[in-house]
């Protein structure tokens, strides 16, 4: 732990106190926000609760099926567009404008193509997160130096062999980064759509707490949606720095 | 181990493409190729479910025409301009004070870094509990949504300035506003605006998402409105709108963003 | 009197017309004769085609005009058995250890596990890297990169060694230093070395002839013989006679580099 994580988790702690203070002493209306503890509480009832486990579930589910679909199918397309320089150019500019795209407006059309299940939330994640792992691929292969291009030749390896033990390690780095992208855009594009229109996963738990009026439930919702995402994120974070360490700068 | 915000999708995708030489022709033949693939659909999915391009196109100079669309576009734009505002300029500052300061700079950066992957989506409730229905609350939405990677990307920028123009500074007996303003500005600019094209989407993003649930103006709300009673019609033509509008800015965005980097040293 | 091992006759490289560029007469007419275990040096201005002539004469390109013989066979376009190249660049994977990046061609040429092993340690120990057999390139200062570019080229065997610039990226002592370095592997492999330089006291040093090319279109415009003792190493740089080496040099190249900064500009 450094200066800054003592610091950092001093801060974080800090805060809690405070707004629990002002949660209990009146500061901060109870209608609105309820002291962390509260909250704490809520999150434990969330877990221990057979509903919501069966929501979380749900949901995780939708954004484990949105995620490999969104890896295979960037990745897939990430290889070919590199090799087609033509396309590749032609659609440089609408994928550099594509995250400025409100894509959740697509959501009514995949109700319709694909019924009122998890499908449209699936097809939401995995449009948020492809492109993502699209560019980052596309990125990683466009920075793979011509020396391994030409050492490869010089070796007289075979395409499989070139593609095996040169691409896919050279450009591994950049396909994590990728992949991490995909992870936090599956979370955000199916919740996202389960908060809109869904019977079941933790978005919809999260609406129907607030317009039940049940603070606890919403708050302790939340709650472990962060830490379940936090821990995913400082997970992945934690794997790459160890993966590619020794790579230091790739 | 370069920061998050390197690898933001919208910021690599400018990499990617500023090696190559734009290909605007090829784009438009792209995009012409994609609206006839929408005309597929149409056909393939019938015209309740997927609108036709004509129909669609002319669906939506009809909402335009209407004497009510001003009232609400003009909300939204109220909304999107302010949150805008507050994303980039109380960004920026927060951004510039935690790349100034390296301690503050590495207490903050993780936390900043959790919250940019996080769905903010659900912290709505939360919002709305704290600023009510209105156009507070889609201000709200938008700033959370937007000031984060502002602050990344500024922060990052002060950073990264490289040490030998701060020396060359001192060498020359600059001031502190001379340096700031003379080096260190435009030193980090590229990087600075790249975190506001990203600021710029992400805030449509969070009042458009925030009209959705916070309000009964706006085209946020006319477009969960539509996507209630099923008026794929009405939905398509918004989508559209927002389709148009959100790429043109990005494509104005990105040209300033690659005028700024030509004369940038490093890609 | 040794046998030829490479033979250029007639070869040009035109780079054709792109959009927006017109075609680019890069290299040109060379007319080449190695000797077997000769020590070859190529020096000239910025631009005027030596990194290509090793392209082509590796195979890596295709020569628009005229034959390549190795070893008798013709090359064009293809890279041959028996070739190996150490480029400007360093080009070491970063995610094998340095013994892994040794080891990487032999295995992917199917070498059973014990040859590769007894020639990747042997060729380690050589370049003085076996003590680093498991740390990772990002650990290693850039010359010690560019020495296991060059151990991982040695361990395939290569009869002709071509080197472009290998030692570009690093400073003068780093430089004489690898220069002997590169003297006592060209013995002990017996191999044809052909070295691309921009450094006249390198190639003065190194070499037993060294080809002088013209400004683009390049073409040898003089072929200098040392004359040095096959054990040499870079304490020659004291005979006279290495002085009049490089006055020749360049003499001859003087024009020509004036002429390449013309042209670049």
């Amino acid at each position: 732990m450094t200066r800054a994580d003592w610091i950092r988790l001093a801060l974080i702690v800090g805060a809690l106190a405070l707004l629990e203070a002002a949660c209990r002493y009146g500061y901060v209306s109870r209608d609105a926000v309820i002291p962390p503890t509260r909250m704490f509480e809520g999150a434990w009832r969330a877990v221990t609760s057979e509903e919501t486990r069966a929501d979380i579930w749900l949901t995780l589910q939708n954004v484990t099926l949105s995620l490999i679909l969104s890896l295979i199918v960037g990745a897939a397309v990430g290889l070919l567009l590199h090799k087609a320089t033509r396309l590749r150019r032609a659609l440089d500019p609408l994928l550099a404008s594509y995250y400025a795209v409100p894509t959740f407006v697509f959501y009514p059309l995949f109700i319709v193509l694909f019924g009122l299940n998890r499908w449209p939330l699936i097809a939401i994640g995995f449009l948020f997160a492809v492109v993502a792992v699209i560019i980052n691929t596309l990125d990683g292969l466009a920075r793979i130096p011509r020396a391994f291009v030409r050492t490869a030749a010089v070796m007289r390896l075979t395409r499989t062999q070139y593609a095996l033990h040169i691409i896919l390690p050279a450009a591994a780095p950049w396909f994590f980064t990728g992949a991490k992208f995909a992870v936090a855009y599956s979370f955000i594009g199916v919740i996202a759509g389960e908060f809109v229109v869904s019977g079941a996963g933790i978005g919809h738990a999260i609406a129907f707490a607030y317009n039940s009026f049940d603070n606890r439930m919403m708050y302790g919702l939340i709650v472990l949606l962060f830490v379940a995402v936090g821990s995913v994120n400082t997970f992945l974070s934690i794997w790459e720095r160890r993966l590619y360490a020794r790579r230091a700068g790739r | 181990m370069p920061a998050a915000q390197d690898a933001d999708p919208l910021v690599t995708a400018e990499r990617v493409e500023r090696r190559a030489t734009p290909a605007t022709l090829d784009t438009a033949l792209l995009l012409v190729g994609l609206v006839a693939l929408w005309q597929v659909g149409t056909l393939a999915l019938g015209r309740e479910a997927l609108p036709s391009p004509i129909a669609t196109v002319s669906k939506l100079a009809g909402i335009m025409a209407d004497e009510d669309f001003p009232r609400h576009a003009w909300e939204t734009a109220r909304a999107f301009l302010t949150a805008l505002v507050i994303s980039l300029v109380a960004g920026l500052f927060i951004g510039l004070a935690l790349g100034a300061h390296r301690l503050s700079g590495e207490v903050a950066e993780p936390v900043l870094t959790a919250l940019y992957s996080t769905p903010k989506i659900t912290l709505y409730p939360v919002i709305l509990l704290l600023f009510g229905l209105g156009i507070s609350a889609k201000i709200a939405f938008g700033v959370i949504h937007g000031i984060i990677p502002v602050i990344l990307f500024t922060m990052n920028a002060v950073r990264n300035i490289r040490v030998v123009y701060l020396r060359s500074a001192r060498a020359m007996r600059l001031t502190l506003a001379q340096t700031a303003f003379t080096i260190i500005v435009p030193a980090a600019l590229p990087e600075i605006v790249s975190g506001f094209r990203v600021g710029f989407a992400l805030t449509l993003l969070g009042t458009l998402i925030g009209e959705m649930f916070a309000s009964q103006r706006g085209i946020g709300y006319m477009l969960v409105k539509a996507m209630e009673t099923g008026d794929t019609g009405t939905v398509t033509a918004l989508a559209l709108l927002l389709v148009v509008l959100a790429t043109c800015a990005s494509a104005a965005l990105l040209a300033l963003d690659r005028r700024l980097r030509r004369h940038a040293l490093t890609s | 009197m040794s046998a030829e091992h490479l033979r250029l006759t007639g070869v040009t490289r035109i780079y054709p017309a792109l959009e927006g560029h017109p075609a680019v007469h890069a290299l040109g007419r060379i007319d080449l004769s190695l000797r077997q275990g000769e020590f070859f040096s190529v020096v000239g201005p910025s631009g005027c085609g030596k990194s290509t002539l090793l392209d082509v004469i590796a195979g890596l390109a295709k020569q628009t005009a005229g034959t390549i013989l190795f070893e008798g066979k013709p090359v064009a376009g293809e890279v041959p058995d028996g070739i190996g190249v150490v480029f400007q660049e360093d080009a070491s994977f970063p995610w094998l250890t340095v013994y892994d990046n040794a080891a990487f061609a032999l295995r992917r040429a199917g070498v059973p596990d014990g040859e590769v092993r007894e020639r990747v340690q042997h060729t380690l120990t050589f370049t003085g890297l076996m003590s680093f057999a498991s740390a990772y390139p990002a650990q290693l200062s850039g010359g010690m990169r560019q020495r296991l570019c060059i151990a991982r080229t040695l361990v395939m065997r290569p009869r002709l060694l071509l080197l472009d610039e290998p030692f570009g990226a690093l400073d003068q002592q780093t430089r004489l230093l690898m220069g002997d370095e590169l003297l006592k592997l060209w013995r002990e492999t017996g191999a044809t070395v052909l070295l691309i330089t921009h450094s006249l006291d390198e190639a003065a040093l190194l070499s037993d002839r060294i080809g002088v090319m013209s400004a683009r279109p390049g073409v040898f415009i003089d072929l200098v013989e040392t004359g040095w003792a096959h054990d040499r190493d870079s304490r020659i740089v004291s005979e006279t006679a290495f002085g009049a080496v490089t006055a020749r040099l360049w003499g001859a190249l003087r024009d020509q580099s004036i002429k390449a900064l013309a042209m670049a500009s």
